[in-house]
């Protein structure tokens, strides 16, 4: 019954969408007030309804309803409860109900917290998000329904989630990169519906702002989980690895990222409208692409699951419709978008022009790497795959200027700034990240020339980075007669939110230059009481314990770490074997600290002996790669707190809806 | 007009450098790390070249593990039920890897036919092989076919 329940609320779900679509539309084009007002109450049903399928999916695994195939292929009554609220979306069709249930949280949080926008806007964007939600219950509706049952006979027990995702990671990891995914469909259907308007002005980004901040910090958080559970979950300690489906999820943050930066110019100074319309569909497309590559199957990923060909049809036809309508739209209407304000070679509004070129450069970089194969297989010249080499190199090339840059940015003015202030603004700032470029070069002397440029490089620009916005920030702080950082009266949270950013990525810098060339990793044949030195930290294997967990049993490692005869670390490694599957997964042990991580991972124990092979690593500074990701996602929320996004739409919003009401 | 012909004059050549250096990094860089896909049929008749990093896929044959006692070193031998290779690697075998498993390796094929691998791949799913060595092994089939008809 439930099922069946769920499935009729999608239906309803995808009437009530039409609804929101087509009714505010054919409105505003027919002068029909009534019709516009549709759009609001249409949102908010759509939004219980999808949310009560979503629900009744849920419940179907809670309850471990084996008939509902979905179940029976993702699930088993062995599973923790947990995890089988996070099987949920552990697969094809429920990750598409995850996807459509976002979708709509976001439309009803427009709907509810838009009441400064003036009523034609609302209803514009609405309809817009309407028309994704269409596209989005449609898919789920005729090719991949989650409600479907195995009746007459369906399985005593289900088949099981896949071991890699029986983790904690499995249950916040997805939600959090949707919502990241999914939110830039706000500025997207804003951007629509200022095209469709034919204005886009500075009050206009301001509107979006806060809703790009809340999707941008989303991703930034999702991303940052799901690199933190590759890492100790895939046992061999990596933590990006140039997957396709992680480049699906990089290139819309890329781009999310160049229209923050783009809205900020938009904002203050009325610059880059066309532009940032522009990179407002892109994010939303990457989004679309991102969701075709994964769930297709044209690309081989980890996390590929089975996949039939309709599906990726579908998929492509609805990316197709979306982007073309909106590019359609972009051309006929962009040139009505008329810049009022003029900038000098040197000055932010250049910086953040150079910053938009490369992270865009950066996106296509990794889109033309990530479609490689693909393209080579469709002229027949071969099967190919684009290792992580060519990702690293054209990346590295291109975030070293963008991250100068991010030094730069909050010291020179808008419209203009004189060369001469720039540098001596700058120089201690140069000298001293010179110098500890040095420092670090000296220290590593015996190391190839490649390696010492890349290690001065890296740490010139850490340094470069903190000084720069720690300085500024400090001398903000102080011209406003307070000593203090976070004096939040007079320093705008626009302010705190962009320093807390920058160093939250420079931190993610020091984790990937640091963990990358001073890590020491040592796969080595370990028997029961033997030990190795790695780093000075000595690890013993003291035993092999038998342990027996929920819906598996575990081989236990016991490892004592110890320096200079100190014990610093027990670290547990576990080898899994999940009873419904029969698989193996290996369960590193990890101390982690800000300093370094010890790592442990068993491989297999090898054959005629006691002897098993394991992985030992001790990796400096690598939690900066998580530490900088909260931060940055941090930054993005402290952005959204900023008053002028409340204060300053409720004092124009009265003129506007008057303007609109008297339009109808 | 004369601010805004400036403004757009940097925006044409910046636009035009930044298009310039990413299109000659992006076919350097492709040119330089794109690894391609070989099956053992291809490898035994001389196809794939020596020197450079490709990749190499098959079911591993039955019996064919020789482990070194002393440390992490392993041979063993991929086909795709036409030819097989031997492949040597010194490492952590992944999970899955085991007798009749469908992986893939990267590697460097030497000039006396074997190969070393520098990796090792098998996905995390035990029903899942890789649509490039399902391929492979398809393709032998044919040609053995083919060859059956003559």
């Amino acid at each position: 019954m439930i099922p069946e329940i769920g499935n009729l609320a999608l239906a309803f779900g995808l009437a009530l969408a039409l609804v929101q679509f087509v009714m505010p539309l054919v409105g505003i084009a027919t002068n029909r007030w009534r019709m516009v007002l549709v759009a609001k109450p249409a949102a908010i049903g759509q939004f219980i309804f999808v949310a009560l399928s979503f629900a009744c999916l849920a419940w179907s695994f809670y309850i471990n309803d084996f008939s509902v195939a979905y179940v029976a292929s993702h699930s088993n009554s062995s599973l923790p409860v947990a995890y089988r609220i996070g099987a949920t979306w552990g697969g094809h069709e429920g990750s598409l109900l995850l996807w459509a249930f976002i979708l709509s949280s976001w439309t009803f949080a427009v709907a509810m917290l838009s009441k400064a926008l003036p009523a034609l806007t609302r209803a514009r964007v609405l309809a817009v998000l309407g028309f994704v939600s269409i596209g989005f219950i449609c898919f789920i509706l005729f090719t991949s329904n989650p409600f479907d049952r195995l009746i007459p006979i369906y399985p005593i027990d289900g088949s099981d989630l896949n071991p890699l995702l029986q983790d904690p990671g499995m249950v916040f990891h997805p939600p959090l990169l949707y919502m990241g995914y999914v939110g830039f469909s706000v500025a997207f259907a804003f951007a629509l519906a200022a095209l469709l308007e034919g204005r886009i002005d500075t009050l206009w980004a301001r509107w979006v702002r806060p809703w790009t901040q809340a999707a941008w910090m989303f991703l930034t958080l999702g991303i940052a989980a799901g690199s933190w559970w590759a890492y100790y979950e895939l046992g061999w300690g990596g933590w990006w690895f140039w997957d396709p489906v992680e480049n699906a999820s990089f290139m819309p943050w890329l781009i999310g990222t160049a229209l923050l930066h783009s809205l900020a110019a938009t904002e203050k100074r009325g610059v880059f409208k066309a532009w940032t319309t522009l990179l407002a569909i892109a994010a939303f497309s990457f989004s679309l692409l991102g969701t075709f590559l994964v769930r297709s199957g044209v690309l081989t990923s980890v996390h590929a699951f089975a996949n039939d060909p309709v599906r990726g049809t579908y998929i492509l036809i609805f990316l197709g419709v979306v982007v073309g309508a909106s590019l359609f739209l972009f051309a006929a209407r962009a040139s009505k978008v008329s810049v009022t304000s003029w900038y000098n070679l040197l000055s932010r509004e250049l910086l953040f022009l150079v910053n938009n070129l490369i992270l865009v450069v950066a996106t296509v970089m990794i889109l033309i790497g990530t479609l490689q194969p693909i393209i080579s297989e469709m002229l027949n010249l071969g099967k190919i795959s684009v290792g992580p080499p060519y990702f690293n190199l054209v990346f590295t090339i291109l975030m070293t200027p963008l991250i100068f840059l991010v030094g730069l940015g909050p010291i020179v003015n808008w419209r203009q700034h004189s060369f001469q202030d720039l540098v001596a603004r700058t120089r201690y700032a140069a000298i001293a990240s010179l110098a500890a470029g040095l420092v670090f070069v000296i220290s590593e002397f015996e190391r190839q020339a490649t390696d010492l440029v890349q290690i001065f490089v890296g740490v010139f620009l850490i340094a470069w980075v903190i000084i720069l916005n720690l300085g500024d920030w400090w001398k903000r702080a102080s011209k406003k007669r307070s000593s203090t950082l976070m004096n939040l009266h007079k320093i705008s949270p626009s302010f705190i939110a962009m320093y807390t950013a920058h160093i939250g990525m420079v931190i993610v810098v020091i984790g990937v230059v640091i963990s990358s060339h001073f890590s020491v990793e040592k796969n080595i044949r370990l028997g029961i009481g033997q030990n190795e030195v790695v780093e000075g930290y000595q690890f013993t294997f003291e035993k092999l314990t038998d342990v027996v967990g929920p819906n598996y049993d575990a081989l236990r490692g016991h490892f004592t770490v110890t320096k200079n005869d100190e014990v610093v670390a027990r670290l547990e490694p576990e080898k899994r074997r999940y009873h419904a599957s029969g698989q193996w997964m290996t369960e590193a042990g990890i101390d982690a600290s800000l300093m370094r991580d010890l790592y442990v991972a068993l491989g297999e124990r090898l054959p005629d002996s006691n002897d098993w092979a394991v992985r030992i690593y001790v990796k400096p500074y690598v939690s900066c790669l998580w530490l900088g990701g909260i931060l940055m996602g941090l930054g993005g929320l402290i952005a959204m707190t900023d008053k002028r996004y409340r204060a300053r739409a409720k004092q124009t919003s009265k003129s506007s809806d008057s303007i609109a009401l008297e339009a109808v | 007009m004369k601010p805004l012909r400036k403004r757009r004059l940097t925006f044409v050549i910046s636009i035009v450098v930044g298009l310039g250096v990413a299109v000659g990094l992006t076919l350097y860089a492709l040119n330089q790390n794109v690894n391609l896909f070989y099956s053992p049929l291809e490898i035994v008749s001389g196809e794939a070249p020596k020197g450079p990093l490709i990749r190499l896929g098959g079911l591993v044959v039955t019996g064919s593990i020789q482990r070194n006692p002393d440390n992490l070193k392993v041979k063993f031998q991929l086909t795709d039920n036409a030819e097989n290779v031997w492949v040597s690697y010194e490492g952590i075998l992944p999970d899955l890897f085991r007798e009749g498993q469908g992986i893939v390796t990267m590697g460097v094929l030497q000039q006396d036919g074997t190969f070393v691998a520098s990796e090792v791949l098998a996905k995390h799913d035990e029903n899942y092989m890789s649509p490039e060595v399902a391929e492979a092994i398809k393709k032998a089939e044919a040609e053995a076919k083919a060859r059956v008809k003559k």
